[in-house]
């Protein structure tokens, strides 16, 4: 009597290993393959020292990150879609987020005047004219967006264009959760 | 024309065409080495990495902005005397092992590297387990009385030939 469900379930093996990798398969299907994670999560920033983009006698080194959760934005006048960010980031800035900004691969005087006609939503903006701390930090492309934690250690990295709804629902609840552990 | 303007004339065009295809090259590749060994080194090394950027084309190919400033820093961590495994680690530590086209043994990775394998030793165990199971059932144990006929048929059978 215990013989034939036993064999029915041997039998079945091949089709549930079949229904899984279908499953798996379809999963593969709705990923973007331009996103690739960033090998840089849970690691300490890299090591830099560059220059202040408005204040070039002035040099940023990564200890300047440490002390509060900070936004570093990867952005540059040559990138449309750092365009349409802006205006999200001046609205975070305003809510009391702080970003610090990468200047990627870009020319200072471009730069400072993209600042002087859109508004500067950054505490502070790196010069990373020559993008060696964009190589550093494993930039592919413009905008990223890294959440940095008050360790100064990268928690998460966005690839493309930061939205309220990318804000919502990537970028809060880990906020949440960094503030939730540095009370506990 | 004669036939021998006409022969001076294709090797100049001949001549032309050569020193535009060398110059492009120089453009594309302006790096100092010291020996072809090295510079084989780096053709090798820059063909086997993969520009993040781009969807699948190895940075020697690739005329992304970011493939030029990767072949650049290659170029430099050859000059500083790095190995090979090094380099690609410098690249693998930034931006994941997406940009190499040798993809590592690890735990993420390891049912690609072993599932076949597996599968294939899973059927060959399935497959013996069921022909063992054929030939042992095959195997019919005969009654005392099916034995006693078999022996008459079998001495019937004697000198006759069947």
């Amino acid at each position: 009597m215990s013989r034939l469900p036993r064999r029915t379930l041997i039998l079945s093996i091949p089709l549930i290993a079949f229904a899984a990798l279908l499953f798996f398969l379809a999963q593969g299907l709705s990923n973007d393959p331009r996103l690739l994670p960033s090998a840089l999560i849970d690691r300490p920033m890299p090591d830099f020292s560059l220059r202040d983009l408005q204040e070039p006698s002035r040099l940023v080194s990564a200890r300047d990150f440490t002390g509060h959760i900070a936004l570093i934005n990867v952005w540059a006048t040559w990138c449309p879609a750092c365009y349409d960010e802006h205006e999200t980031l001046l609205k975070l800035a305003r809510e009391g987020v702080t970003i610090y900004g990468l200047n990627y691969k870009d020319e200072r005087a471009k730069a400072l005047a993209w600042l002087e006609r859109l508004g500067n939503p950054y505490v502070r903006v790196i010069d990373d004219s020559g993008g060696r701390l964009g190589l550093d930090l494993g930039v592919y492309g413009a905008p990223e967006t890294y959440l940095i934690d008050a360790a100064g250690v990268i928690r998460y990295r966005h690839v493309g264009v930061v939205t309220d709804q990318i804000w919502d629902d990537e970028f809060l609840p880990r906020i949440e959760l960094l503030n939730a552990e540095g009370k506990a | 024309m004669s036939a021998r303007s006409i022969t001076l004339l294709a090797r100049a065009v001949l001549g032309m065409l050569l020193g535009l295809v060398l110059s492009a090259n120089a453009a594309i590749d302006a790096y100092q080495f010291d020996d072809a060994a090295q510079e084989e080194r780096f053709r090798q090394l820059i063909n086997e990495l993969r520009c993040p950027k781009c969807q699948n084309q190895n940075i020697a190919d690739s005329d992304a902005p970011l493939s030029k400033d990767l072949r650049q820093r290659v170029y430099e961590l050859m000059e500083e005397g790095r190995d090979d495994a090094e380099i690609v680690d410098f690249l693998v530590e930034r931006y994941g092992t997406f940009v190499t086209y040798r993809p590592p043994v690890n735990a993420v990775t390891g049912m690609l590297w072993f599932g076949p394998v597996l599968l294939v030793m899973g059927a060959a165990f399935c497959v013996g387990f069921w022909i063992r199971r054929r030939s042992r059932d095959a195997r019919v144990e005969l009654t005392e009385d099916e034995q006693r006929r078999i022996a008459d048929l079998l001495r019937q059978s004697d000198g006759k030939g069947l």
